[in-house]
């Protein structure tokens, strides 16, 4: 198995009498792009505040990069949290300035690496405009550059596209991507089950502050694969027999299931027999299926 | 402690390059100038030499009437005195007295000043007293002789037996100024704490940079900057009013050359006055224990300020939390009058030990000699009380700012006090 970047073992934090996060253990692969998912109030933020010290956690153990989580481990990690901001009467240019160099850049190096990602977004006539006369998704813009400038070794967004039209989302996804493939590990948290599908690799399912789910996409739908398949005959025809059993009819499309022990080649080769096949699927739940499979069940 | 440094240097500057503060640094010692130069102005301009004349059909007054530095008088013809009348603005004349046995009457071209008819009449009554008494048969020189005045020294005898002139009225007054200016610097600047939490809380960027610095950082890092930010003004206000005072003295001073000669006499007898005045009081010690108090009072009191403003979302939301911090501040403001009457007093010395009062009272106090066992005790008091306060409020801080949108009850603060980190 790959190396993780962070690992985090039955990790408790409570704030009075209310269990954020109940015994919960995450291992982030290096170099991954790890879906961290969950309903409202499961404890997502809860543990990314962990991950960057915002917060302590009551028990349990941290590990990032090979040794227990510490102080100077910040200007490694870069965090865009969901409650995001900026100070509105400050201009862009010298904020974004304060910002990098609190993550502990000199101030050469700071202003070096903001003009090349100023340049990069195409947003370097804004550097002395006041944050206050920018719009919602420019100041988001902003913001995601703040949150890479250090180039840590893991960041972490929480619901980055939120705040950006289909054109910019698109920009920051690309973005995203490319740091993904220089090596950044990125933990990934939203609700948009369909950008999980598209660009994350691992995820961690996280219900009322317990993991439910971890691992590589892969496996974990193999883990809610049935044995069921998605047939569509040309004649609207299709009888069950010894190697598999009809779920449902509609029209011509029928969702069959195998029988025990028989395999796909047997069942398929069943059914070229008899009728004629437009199309033969394996049915693949969708990460929102699994997510509401998953949770349901829990 | 680079980030720190960063941040009270964000915290400062930004405040520091505002319209607002720079338009208060420049007002402020303008009124402060004012309040200097217009009494001394109106002063001078009653001092005015102005020439009296008198119309009497006798020299019975006006032989007895005294010039003063200020009045002169001079008799006129019956003739000239009509004249006068009907053009009194083409003549050098300030009023016209018009003498007849024993009325009086003042007459002038514009409102006679009240000090000019004050001393007239203090005068004319003098002569007809004076005349009374002859009249009655009494020796003038022995009525001399009878006239006294009597002067109280008041002087405080220090524990190794060396007595001093006290100065009640000038340590009632570097007292009030010393109390206003700390109960003020620290509900101006305290309050500006607060109102810093509350943007960066609803701006939303307290976890943007929380995730840099922790929590108590950036608190320290606020007030501290915003100390500092009082400090300057506190310091440009009292260059800037030296300055425009002096500036204003020496034009008007020369503008009046006339008065300059009795202007310097006056000056050194009032400034041998002044040092005379304040000869008793400990102005070092008063000046460093103004820093400390100012210091120390601002540093608690902002950290609670901080406290508040982590706790709410918005500013209109911060009065049930605000009122009681401010209660003690108010209450001290509003006793520092009846301290100044006894500043020994057992009200006295408890308000100046208690922390939360002990800055304001405790200047209004050192003026009047304290002694040193007490003054110590009150600033350990205050420096333990502000590092108990810090403390305190940077547990409520650091939940509180991440808190968003829930309604912070007093129940809910304390829970806040409970959580660890």
């Amino acid at each position: 198995m790959k190396e993780s970047i962070f690992i985090a073992k039955n990790v408790v934090k409570q704030y009075g009498d209310y269990t954020a996060l109940n015994k919960v253990s995450i291992s982030v692969p290096k170099g991954s792009i790890y879906g961290l998912l969950g309903p409202n109030g499961a404890g997502k933020t809860t543990l990314m505040r962990i991950i960057n010290q915002i917060t302590a956690p009551d028990s349990g153990s941290l590990i990032f990069d090979g040794e227990p989580l510490q102080n100077h481990h910040i200007s490694d990690i870069g965090y865009l949290p969901e409650e995001r901001g900026l100070y509105k009467k400050m201009k862009v240019g010298e904020q974004a300035l304060y910002l990098a160099q609190l993550k502990g850049m000199s101030y050469p190096e700071a202003l070096e690496k903001l003009k090349f990602w100023f340049t990069k977004l195409d947003i370097l006539d804004w550097w002395n405009k006041k944050v206050e006369e920018l719009s919602k998704g420019m100041a988001q813009k902003i913001q995601f550059v703040v949150t890479v400038i250090h180039e840590p070794k893991l960041l972490i967004f929480d619901e980055p596209f939120s705040g950006f039209d289909p054109i910019n989302a698109a920009i920051i996804r690309q973005e995203i991507l490319e740091l993904s493939q220089k090596g950044t590990t990125i933990i990934f948290s939203t609700h948009r089950m369909e950008s999980v599908e598209e660009i994350c690799d691992h995820i961690a399912l996280i219900n009322k502050s317990k993991t439910i789910l971890e691992g590589p996409i892969g496996e974990i739908k193999e883990q809610f694969t049935k044995n069921s398949y998605e047939v569509i005959t040309a004649n609207r025809e299709l009888i069950e027999n010894d190697y598999f059993s009809i779920i449902s009819t509609k029209d011509s499309t029928f969702r069959i299931l195998l029988k025990e022990g028989k395999t796909q080649q047997e069942a398929l080769q069943s059914i070229v027999k008899e009728v004629e096949i437009i199309s033969f699927k394996k049915e693949i739940p969708s990460m929102e299926e699994i997510f509401i499979k998953a949770i349901n069940n829990a | 402690m680079r980030k720190i440094w960063l941040i009270i240097k964000r915290e400062y500057l930004v405040r520091v390059r505002k319209k607002a503060f720079i338009v208060m640094t420049i007002v402020g010692p303008l009124l402060m100038a004012a309040l200097l130069i217009v009494p001394t102005y109106l002063a001078e301009e009653s001092q005015e030499l102005r020439s009296i004349a008198i119309e009497e059909t006798g020299f019975e007054f006006t032989n007895q009437l005294e010039d003063t530095e200020f009045l002169h008088f001079s008799k006129i013809p019956t003739e000239e005195a009509t004249n006068l009348k009907k053009g009194f603005a083409e003549s050098n004349y300030y009023a016209l007295l018009y003498i007849e046995r024993d009325n009086f009457t003042l007459y002038s071209n514009q409102q006679i000043s009240l000090s000019v008819s004050n001393g007239i009449e203090r005068q004319l009554e003098k002569i007809n007293e004076r005349q009374k008494l002859k009249a009655a048969g009494i020796d003038l020189a022995v009525l001399k002789n009878a006239e006294s005045t009597v002067h109280i020294n008041t002087k405080i005898i220090s524990e190794d037996g060396n007595a001093t002139n006290s100065q009640t009225e000038a340590s009632m007054g570097i007292g009030f100024i010393c109390g206003i200016l700390i109960y003020m610097f620290i509900f101006m600047y305290g309050t500006m704490v607060m109102r810093g939490v509350i943007e960066e809380k609803t701006s939303r960027i307290v976890e943007v940079i929380i995730s840099s610095v922790k929590p108590f950082q950036l608190m320290m890092g606020k007030i501290l900057g915003v100390a500092l930010v009082g400090l300057t003004q506190f310091i440009l206000w009292i260059l800037l009013t030296f300055a425009i005072a002096t500036v204003a003295e020496l034009m008007f001073v020369d503008a009046s050359s006339m008065t300059t000669e009795l202007d310097s006499v006056q000056q050194s007898v009032l400034l041998s006055e002044i040092s005379n005045l304040t000869g008793g009081i400990n102005l070092v010690q008063i000046f460093l224990s103004f820093i400390f108090y100012f210091l120390a009072g601002y540093l608690m009191y902002s950290s609670l300020f901080a406290a508040v403003g982590s706790a709410v979302d918005a500013e209109a939301d911060t009065q049930q939390f605000v009122l009681p911090i401010t209660i003690p501040l108010i209450l001290s403001f509003i006793l520092i009058q009846p301290i100044m009457e006894n500043p020994d007093g057992t009200l006295a010395f408890w308000m100046s030990m208690i922390p939360f009062t002990s800055p304001v009272i405790m200047m209004v106090r050192l003026p009047f000699g304290v002694a040193n066992w007490e003054l110590a005790l009150s600033v350990g008091i205050l420096i333990s009380s502000f590092i108990l306060t810090t403390w305190f409020a940077g547990k409520i801080y650091r939940t509180g700012i991440l808190m968003y949108g829930k309604k912070a009850s007093y129940k809910e603060l304390l829970k806040w006090l409970s959580y660890r980190n």
